[in-house]
C-alpha cells in the first residue's frame, strides 16, 4: 500500500496491525515483497544509499544524484507527467515544507483527475482509486510521504470511493476537483488564518520570539502579527544542513520585522533572552507528541529548563494516530552527502565511504514529548497536548 | 503525453561538402550506419515511441528505397518533407509543424551522437518548470588529422559565450562572437540578480533542446525568427531578464493551460501553484530578498556534461572522429556477420568491417571502417581510414588516413595518404596521392 502507515480507526473495524514497509528496510523479506508490489505496478525501484548507521538501518537512505527518473521512460507514460515534476520536486527539495509539499500533491492530483478518462466496463469510483495507487508508490519512493500527505490522500480515496455510480464522469470529475479546492481552502488557508487569530493573542508587546528553522505557518503568523502592529522581535534558530532558517529569515526581515540569526549550538546563550517559543510541526501523534524537523526536541528541551513558554502552531489535518515515542523506529533519512561541506576548495568529508568506522547520519524528524510543550495552537482552537486524541475522535466522528 | 520529439534532419552539411554533395548529411554512414540513426537511437533508448523527422524528400526517398539505408528502429516515424530549396531555419521547420505539436517538444539535430543521459535534461526541464532546457558538453579536441587540410586545424569558428550561475544549471546568458561588436555586454539587472556568474567558451552546443509548447505557439506568431540556436535561443536567455512582465503576445500569457478554454481552471491552478511556492522554503539564490525565482516566469537552463561522448557531425574533422568512435556506442560485433574475411589478414580491434564485404588475403586493417558491399583485395593496407560502401580496392594498394567516398574504385597498387575521395572516383594503378594532390576531389566541387 502507498499510504506509509497503518490507521486504527477508533470507534470502527479494529484493523490488524501491521508494521509498516519503510520501517522493516533491513528485512529482506519485505524488501522483496515491496519490490514485487513496484514491478507490479510498473514504477521502478530506488536503491538504498550508502552507509547507513546501525541504529536507523531499517529505514530507506537515497542520494539526491540518483533520481528515480532515470529509471523511467522519456516521456513517461506510466507515471502522468505532472506526477512525475511532482516526484522531481519532492526529491530534490524544491518543493518542502508540510503545507507546501501537501498543496503540490492535491494541484498535481487535480491535473491527474483532469486528465483521467474511465476505461469502459469499470467505474470511476473504483478504477481511479486504482490509478492512484501506482502514482502514491512512485511518490513514497522519491520521497517518504508526509502525515499531511497522507491525510489528504486518504482524504481523496474517500472522496472517490463515495462518488455514486449512476453519478456522469464529467459531473464526478467537476465534483472532485472541487472538493479538493475546498479541502484546501479549508484545511490550509482558514486554517491558517484561524491559527493566526488565536496566536496574536498570545503575543504581546515586546516580546522576543523564537523560532526555529522555517515554518510556514509561524512565518505566517508573525507577519499577521507585524501587519496588526504588535511590536516584538524574532530570533530564528537555525541548523545544519538544510539552514531553512536563512529562508525564514529573509521573509521575516522583507516584512520588516527585526530579527536575530543564530545556530543551534547558541541555543542556550540566546535564550535567557527569549520570552516565547513558537514552534510548527510536521505530525501531531496520538500520544501528544510532536513530530518536527530535527532539533526542536532540543529547543523545547532548553525552553522548558529555562522556563519559557513552548508553543507549538499545527492544523488539524495534520494529526495523525500514530503513536510515537522516540525518534528511531519511524524517520526520514536524507543524503547523507549533504553534511559534505567544501570550503576553500576542500571537502574533507569526500571519500566518506572508504573510512569503514564513519557513518553519516541526515535525520530529518524528532519527536517531542508534550511535557515540554505548553499549548497547540490549532484551528479549532488552544488545546493542551494531551487532547489530541479527542480532536481525532471528534474529526472522525464528523466524518 | 509529457513530450514529443522532432528530429531536425533537413540540414545541407555545408561545411562538409565534400561529404554531402552526394550524399545528403542525414545518411552520411559513420561505423557503417546513417547518421539519422544515432539521434533516433538515443530517442528510441530512452523510451520515445514515435518521432517526428523534419527532412527533405530526397532524404525521404532514399530510405524508403535503398536497401543500404536501414534504419532499424521500432519507433514510428512521421516523415515531414520540406522543399530543399525554401531554405529553412529549424524555428521555421517547427513553425511548420505547428499544427502536429501537442505538447511540449525535444528537438533534436540529426547530426549529434551523444550517450548523454536525457533524463538530466528533462528533469531540469521538468522540475524547474522551464521554458527552455538544452545540452552542452566540453568540447574534446580532434586528434584525427583531416584530409585534405595541411597542418593543425585552425580555429576558424566563432566562439559561444555561455554564462551560467553558481550551480551551472541556469542559463543567464548566451552569445556568438559573431553578434558581439567590441566586448561581452552583460545588463546590469542580470548583475544584480546573479552575481556571480561562470562564463564559459569551450564549450559544444548538442542542440537538443526541450521547449515549452507555448514556445511553438510564440513561434507561430513571430516569424521573424528562423534559426533556433541563432535567434530563438538567445532571445529567450535575454527575455528571463526582460523588465517587461506584460508585455503583448509574449511566452508569460500562453503558459497557462488553455486546453479547455476555461480560464478558471488556469486561475485556479495558478493560484496553487503560487500557494505552494509560498509555502515552500526553497529558493534558488540567497543573498538578497528575492523570492525563488527573482519572481521570474520564464526559465531557461543548460546541462553541462564533462564526462562521455557528444560530436555534431558539422564538419570533416567531427566526422572522422566520430566514425573513431561511434561504435563505443553500440555493441556489435566488429565484423559483420555476411562479411566474408579471410583468414590470413589482420584486422584490428578498433576497426568495423559493414556486411557483406570481402576481404581477402594478406590484408592489414587498422582502426578503420569499411562499409558495406566493399571488395578489398589481396595485399592492402588500410590505416586511420574511412571507406564508405560500395567501394573497390584492388591489390597492393595503400590507404593511410583518408576517407573514400561510395562507389569509388581505387586502382592497383595506389598510395594514398590523408585524402578524400569523392563518390564513384577512379584512382588510376599505381598513383601516389598525398595531401597535396586535390584533384582527387569529385569533379562536383572542384571549386
Amino acid at each position: 500500500r502507498g499510504v506509509p502507515y497503518q490507521t486504527v480507526t477508533l470507534i470502527h473495524q479494529s484493523m490488524v496491525k501491521r508494521l509498516p514497509e519503510h520501517v522493516q528496510v533491513d528485512d529482506p523479506a519485505v524488501v522483496k515483497r515491496l519490490a514485487k508490489k513496484l514491478e507490479r505496478q510498473q514504477i521502478p525501484l530506488r536503491s538504498d544509499y550508502g552507509y547507513k548507521v546501525s541504529l536507523f538501518s531499517h529505514l530507506h537512505q537515497y542520494s539526491r544524484k540518483a533520481p528515480l527518473t532515470q529509471l523511467l521512460s522519456i516521456p513517461s507514460t506510466v507515471i502522468h507527467p505532472s506526477i512525475v515534476r511532482l516526484g522531481l520536486q519532492y526529491s530534490q527539495g524544491i518543493v518542502a515544507g508540510s503545507n507546501a509539499r501537501s498543496v503540490a500533491l492535491l494541484h498535481a492530483f487535480k491535473q491527474v483527475i483532469r486528465d483521467y478518462t474511465t476505461p469502459p466496463n469499470e467505474e470511476l469510483s473504483r478504477d481511479l482509486v486504482n490509478k492512484l495507487k501506482p502514482y502514491i508508490s512512485f511518490l513514497n519512493q522519491c520521497r517518504p510521504l508526509s502525515a499531511s500527505m497522507g491525510n489528504a490522500i486518504k482524504y481523496i480515496k474517500k472522496e472517490i470511493s463515495n462518488i455514486p455510480s449512476q453519478c456522469k464522469e464529467e459531473e464526478a470529475k467537476t465534483k472532485l476537483l472541487t472538493c479538493i479546492d475546498r479541502y484546501i481552502e479549508e484545511k490550509i488557508v482558514l486554517a491558517a488564518k484561524a491559527i493566526s487569530k488565536y496566536a496574536i493573542e498570545k503575543i504581546s508587546d515586546g516580546d522576543v520570539i523564537l523560532v526555529y528553522g522555517y515554518s510556514s505557518l509561524v512565518n505566517n503568523i508573525l507577519c499577521e502579527a507585524f501587519e496588526k502592529s504588535r511590536k516584538f522581535r524574532v530570533i530564528v534558530v537555525d541548523s545544519r544542513p538544510r539552514l531553512e532558517g536563512r529562508e525564514a529569515l529573509r521573509r521575516l526581515v522583507q516584512r520588516g520585522i527585526s530579527c536575530t540569526y543564530v545556530l543551534i549550538s547558541a541555543l542556550s546563550y540566546i535564550l535567557p533572552e527569549v520570552s516565547k517559543v513558537f514552534l510548527g510541526a510536521h505530525a501531531l501523534l496520538a500520544n501528544g507528541y510532536v513530530m518536527s524537523r530535527v532539533g526542536t526536541s532540543q529547543i523545547a528541551l532548553v525552553a522548558r529548563t529555562y522556563n519559557v513558554p513552548v508553543l507549538v502552531c499545527c492544523e488539524t489535518y495534520k494529526f495523525c494516530e500514530r503513536v510515537q515515542t522516540d525518534s528511531f523506529v519511524s524517520n526520514e533519512l536524507d543524503d547523507p552527502d549533504d553534511l559534505m561541506v567544501t570550503r576553500k576548495g576542500k571537502t574533507q568529508l569526500e571519500n566518506w565511504q572508504d573510512v569503514s568506522s564513519l557513518g553519516l547520519l541526515n535525520l530529518v524528524y524528532d519527536v517531542t514529548p508534550p511535557d515540554f510543550v505548553d499549548l497547540v495552537i490549532t484551528d479549532l482552537g488552544m488545546i493542551p497536548c494531551t487532547s489530541v486524541p479527542v480532536v481525532l475522535r471528534v474529526k472522525n466522528l464528523d466524518q | 503525453m509529457e513530450l514529443q520529439a522532432v528530429l531536425m534532419a533537413a540540414g545541407g552539411g555545408s561545411r562538409m561538402m565534400d561529404l554531402t554533395y552526394n550524399t545528403p548529411k542525414p545518411l552520411l554512414p559513420v561505423g557503417n550506419k546513417p547518421l539519422i540513426w544515432y539521434p533516433l537511437n538515443l530517442l528510441e533508448r530512452v523510451g520515445f515511441e514515435e518521432v517526428i523527422v523534419i527532412t527533405t524528400k530526397e532524404v525521404q526517398k532514399m530510405i524508403s528505397t535503398d536497401p543500404k539505408v536501414k534504419l532499424d528502429v521500432k519507433m514510428k516515424l512521421d516523415l515531414v518533407c520540406i522543399q530543399e530549396d525554401a531554405d529553412m531555419g529549424t524555428a521555421d521547420a517547427l513553425r511548420h509543424i505547428q499544427q502536429k505539436v501537442k505538447t511540449d517538444v525535444l528537438v533534436v539535430s540529426c547530426d549529434l551522437i551523444t550517450d548523454a543521459a536525457l533524463h538530466e535534461v528533462v528533469d531540469l526541464f521538468r522540475a524547474h518548470n522551464a521554458t527552455l532546457s538544452m545540452l552542452m558538453s566540453k568540447a574534446h579536441e580532434f586528434t584525427e588529422t583531416v584530409p585534405g587540410q595541411k597542418g593543425k586545424k585552425k580555429t576558424g569558428e566563432q566562439r559561444d559565450f555561455v554564462g551560467v550561475d553558481g550551480t551551472g544549471k541556469r542559463l543567464l546568458f548566451m552569445a556568438n562572437e559573431a553578434d558581439l561588436d567590441e566586448g561581452v555586454v552583460i545588463r546590469k539587472s542580470i548583475m544584480r540578480k546573479h552575481p556571480r556568474m561562470h562564463i564559459k567558451t569551450g564549450l559544444v552546443d548538442a542542440h537538443l533542446y526541450c521547449l515549452k509548447k507555448s514556445v511553438v505557439d510564440f513561434l507561430a506568431d513571430n516569424k521573424s525568427i528562423s534559426s533556433i540556436r541563432g535567434e530563438l535561443v538567445p532571445y529567450l536567455v535575454r527575455k528571463q531578464f526582460s523588465k517587461s512582465t506584460n508585455s503583448p503576445k509574449v511566452i508569460d500569457e500562453t503558459h497557462q493551460n488553455l486546453k479547455k478554454n476555461d480560464s478558471n481552471i488556469s486561475s485556479r491552478d495558478e493560484e496553487l501553484l503560487h500557494l505552494t511556492q509560498e509555502r515552500s522554503c526553497w529558493n534558488d539564490h540567497r543573498g538578497d530578498m528575492s523570492d525563488a525565482y527573482h519572481g521570474g516566469r520564464l526559465r531557461c537552463y543548460v546541462h553541462i556534461m564533462d564526462e562521455g561522448i557528444c560530436y555534431r557531425v558539422n564538419t570533416l574533422a567531427a566526422y572522422i572522429e566520430a566514425n573513431r568512435l561511434a561504435p563505443k556506442l553500440f555493441d556489435e560485433p566488429a565484423v559483420h556477420p555476411s562479411a566474408v574475411v579471410s583468414e590470413r589478414c589482420l584486422i584490428g580491434a578498433d576497426s568495423i568491417i559493414g556486411a557483406s564485404c570481402q576481404i581477402s588475403d594478406k590484408t592489414s586493417i587498422k582502426r578503420s571502417t569499411i562499409g558495406v558491399s566493399t571488395t578489398v583485395r589481396e595485399k592492402v593496407k588500410v590505416t586511420n581510414s574511412i571507406i564508405m560502401h560500395g567501394v573497390t580496392i584492388e591489390e597492393g594498394c595503400n590507404i593511410q588516413g583518408s576517407v573514400i567516398c561510395s562507389n569509388a574504385v581505387i586502382g592497383r597498387g595506389a598510395d594514398i595518404k590523408y585524402c578524400l575521395v569523392g563518390s564513384a572516383q577512379r584512382i588510376e594503378p599505381d598513383g601516389e596521392h598525398t595531401t597535396a594532390s586535390p584533384h582527387l576531389m569529385s569533379k562536383a566541387c572542384s571549386a
